[in-house]
């Protein structure tokens, strides 16, 4: 894997000018490749991860398991593809198993998200049905955990 | 002081307290301190290791041991240290499960010197070396090492360093605070010597998985060594598991049943809990310790050319975690490098003569930390510089 997005990927916050420091590259180095893995599709960009109970008291976030009825026009792409436009839309996959496509949705209430499968989905040609759930509350996101571990509290901070 | 001083014993009076507790007792107090001055690993204990200390737990497993530890770890013990290291060890005779490999080398120092005697060690080196030696009335003789080898050990010094009366040699490839190395030509040359002044050597490999450049060579495995050897060894490196406090002694019966006499009425055994996670560990932990030597690998390369750029010549270390700048260039002593750096700029490294006076004209900066800090340290560093006389 290219080091700089290996670097990226570690989770650091780190900018171009630290990155090039690290990787003895430069930071025009830095920028010109990230350029490159963004024109490649490689790296779609990138955002701040937020701690879930911060984002909790402004959003709710829910998972929609969609079943599809693949008669209609354009199959799961088709349908995959119309339902990722909406901008509640947080993710969208194809899914093996007991349902077809698995939506990650956020909106800022309760009644937004409700609005959404009823007014929108549920009208959507091949919809055949939806299941709802919300999330409650996170306990590891992207890597993070979030529950307070803790660790390396008492290290001390020279040590042998 | 007060008056009660006159019942501390007089060698323990003469100990010279650790420059490493003054330092850290600064740095504790500073907010925004950028230390690398951290001698452990930055990473938390593995998932699954920690989870076999819990699963222990659970299951009630909150006894005493056999003080040699429980069988079923020195046998994992023997297992692994004859697959990565060479000498086979019997589980029921040859192995000790410590409390840390600072108590496998205190039990053994304790067991086997008379007052009087001499013990040999290279330095720059861990600081409880000296000290052991001192606690058990016998002379510690330090043998330099250089940076220009590297900091491996000399085999003409050492030579040069012996006397009449020296018993044991202490060995710590890779080295804290250096990362020095020996080679298998200078462990043989070394090992011959040894033979030749039938000196016991104490090996503390507690580094070893964590090299870089070459394969490690522990001295045990080497003709005519293991009879002579005590391979000290632990988990706290390797797989991040310093507060645990496990390590191991493997060693001829003899030597092994006198240090288990020291240990038994002082230590009893190990915790059962540690015992456990250890045994996780040498079972199903290799593939995070290499996970990690990769990260300590990429920092080191990182911290070094940082140095080196900022004109602190350092050489590169081949094992653990710690870049040992030469910061002579400065025109200041370790200390006051140290101090000032700090004072100056909220940078924490651990002064080199507080691994001894051959530590003269270094400082020690453990890159176990994140990429953040370490580029933060060298740009902090870099301002430090800057203000000096000597660079202007």
């Amino acid at each position: 894997m290219n080091n700089v997005l290996k670097l990226l990927l570690e989770g650091e916050p780190l900018d171009t000018a630290q990155i090039g420091k690290i990787l003895n590259l430069g930071q025009a180095a830095v920028e010109s490749q990230l350029a490159d893995l963004r024109k490649q599709g490689v790296l779609l960009g990138w955002r701040a991860v937020l701690n879930p109970s911060f984002e909790a008291e402004r959003r709710v976030r829910a998972v929609i398991e969609i079943k599809i009825q693949t008669q209609g026009a354009g199959g799961f792409d088709g349908i995959a593809e119309r339902i990722s436009q909406f901008e509640q839309v947080e993710s969208c996959y194809l899914m093996s198993g007991g349902y077809d496509l698995l939506v990650v949705v956020t909106a800022d209430n309760l009644y937004k998200v409700a609005g959404f499968v009823h007014e929108r989905l549920a009208r959507i040609d091949g919809v055949q049905g939806t299941s709802t759930h919300f999330f409650l509350r996170a306990y590891k996101k992207d890597g993070f955990v979030i529950t307070d571990s803790g660790a390396h509290r008492d290290q001390p901070s020279v040590s042998p | 002081m007060d008056e009660s001083g006159r019942f501390v014993a007089r060698h323990v009076a003469s100990l010279p307290k650790s420059g490493i507790r003054d330092f850290f007792a600064i740095v504790s107090k500073m907010k925004d301190a950028v230390s690398l001055g951290i001698g452990e690993p930055d990473f938390i204990t593995p998932f699954h290791v920690r989870e076999a200390a819990m699963a222990a737990l659970e299951k009630g497993r909150t006894s005493y041991t056999d003080n040699r530890g429980t069988l079923q770890l020195r046998e994992e013990i023997s297992r692994y240290v004859e697959k990565f290291y060479g000498p086979t060890y019997n589980p029921e005779s040859e192995i000790l499960v410590t409390v840390g490999v600072s108590e496998a080398l205190d039990i053994m120092l304790r067991a086997t010197l008379n007052p009087g005697d001499k013990v040999l060690y290279h330095e720059p080196c861990y600081v409880s070396y000296a000290p052991s030696v001192t606690l058990c009335h016998a002379k510690p003789i330090p043998i330099k090492t250089t940076s220009k080898d590297q900091f491996a050990l000399d085999p003409a010094a050492l030579r040069a360093a012996w006397e009449p009366g020296c018993k044991i040699l202490i060995l710590n490839f890779p080295t804290n605070p250096t990362g020095g190395t020996a080679d298998r030509k200078k462990l043989e040359e070394i090992a011959k010597f040894a033979i030749e002044k039938d000196l016991l050597v104490a090996s503390d490999e507690i580094y070893s998985e964590l090299t870089f450049e070459g394969d490690h060579v522990s001295i045990a495995s080497l003709p005519g060594m293991r009879e002579r050897t005590v391979f000290l060894h632990g988990f706290s490196k390797a797989f991040a598991m310093t507060g645990f406090r496990i390590g191991y002694a493997c060693g001829p019966a003899s030597v092994i049943d006198g240090m288990l006499k020291v240990h038994q009425y002082s230590i009893m055994c190990a915790p059962i809990i540690s015992q456990e996670a250890a045994v996780e560990a040498l079972r199903n932990g290799r593939d995070s310790m290499l996970h990690m030597r990769e990260k300590y690998r990429e920092r080191r390369d990182f911290i070094v050319r940082r140095f080196n750029e900022l004109g602190l010549k350092c050489h590169l270390p081949r094992g653990a975690f710690y870049a040992f700048p030469d910061i002579s260039s400065t025109g200041l002593d370790s200390m006051t490098f140290a101090s000032k750096l700090l004072e100056a700029q909220k940078v924490a490294m651990v002064p080199g003569t507080a691994f001894g006076e051959a530590g003269a004209g270094f400082c020690r900066a453990s890159f176990s930390t994140s990429y953040e800090r370490i580029h933060e340290a060298g740009e902090r560093i870099a301002r430090f510089l800057d203000t000096l006389p000597s660079r202007k």
